[in-house]
């Protein structure tokens, strides 16, 4: 338990991204809390990425960290600008009441 | 022994506050503990070793994402709409299958990870640390980031590129009955259009704009 590895760094990456799978089933409120979800999700596999990387010596594991940054980045932006233009159709972004495509 | 005990209280910190940003009723505090998520996972990077990594988490999910959410989530006043997680019956179903998804996806990770234990030639490290002989984190990551990784780099710069555009073209709208500056008129203005000589009779004086 003293010893810090690899493994318990997995294992919290783990753990948050299963909180974020979860989150994203039992969210009932808006879609932002959604993609919030999705931003831990990639939290969680940054964290791999980087424990990987520290614990191997390989510093192609924190490069990839860096585009992942980036992807996210560009995710949430696009991502909030859909949110946005759906509000101002619509009125709302209830995950219930969006139900346009009959899912 | 430091670095077990800090490694333990960031990271329930961490899960404390992932847990708090799916569960909380409001989503700005939601957005909240998603910046307090961000800055320790970033104090767990800068622990072993991958400062730089540590501090840009910082500033672009702190400094830029979390901020572009709390934006959003105030711009659009969603903030006190309550949750209703237990309340309708719609929604209930959806709770036992996400937790069963949920912990099956997290028991096939710690599968996954148990694995790595009982093949521990595969831990062996290849080089000594994270970074190159006698040179910072951050100064060896510049020197592959931009020689081996080169082109994917660029690709990155452009998927930004692209992400900014659109998220321009999709928020843009006309407005209608807004009075605006529009220089090409302005510049392309001639004296002709804009100046005329009159000959003003005595007793009559001008009319302007008939």
């Amino acid at each position: 338990m003293i010893d810090i590895g690899l493994g318990h760094y997995l294992t919290l990456g783990a753990i948050i991204f299963s909180i974020g799978i979860i989150g994203i089933f039992l969210n009932r409120k808006n879609i932002i809390v959604i993609l919030m979800s999705i931003e831990l999700i990639l939290l969680a596999v940054n964290i791999n990425l980087v424990a990987f990387s520290i614990y191997l010596g390989d510093l192609a594991g924190q490069v990839f960290t860096l585009f992942i940054l980036t992807v996210a980045a560009a995710e949430a932006a696009i991502g909030l600008a859909i949110i946005v233009v759906y509000f101002r159709n619509s009125g709302t972004i209830r995950v219930e009441e969006i139900d346009k495509l009959k899912g | 022994m430091a670095h077990a005990i800090f490694f333990y209280v960031f990271s329930t910190i961490a899960i404390v506050s992932a847990i708090m940003v799916t569960a909380s009723k409001n989503t700005v505090h939601s957005v909240f503990f998603l910046i307090l998520d961000f800055i320790s996972v970033s104090c767990l990077f800068i622990m072993i070793g991958a400062e730089f990594l540590g501090m840009i988490m910082l500033i672009v999910y702190v400094g830029a994402v979390a901020v572009l959410f709390l934006f959003v989530v105030m711009m659009l006043n969603v903030a006190q709409q309550k949750n209703q997680w237990f309340l309708s019956s719609q929604s209930s179903r959806h709770i036992p299958i996400g937790l069963i998804i949920g912990t099956i996806i997290f028991f096939e990770l710690i599968i996954v990870i148990g694995g790595w234990k009982y093949k521990p030639e595969l831990f062996k490290k290849t080089n000594s640390t994270s970074s190159f002989e006698g040179i910072s984190n951050t100064h060896s990551l510049g020197q592959i980031l931009y020689t081996d990784y080169i082109h994917i780099f660029q690709i990155s710069g452009m998927i930004l590129l692209v992400a900014m555009i659109g998220a321009i073209v999709l928020t843009f709208r006309q407005r209608e009955g807004v009075k605006k500056q529009s220089y090409i008129k302005q510049i392309s203005r001639e004296r002709s259009e804009g100046v005329e000589a009159l000959e003003v009779q005595s007793n009559k004086g001008v009319k302007i704009d008939d």
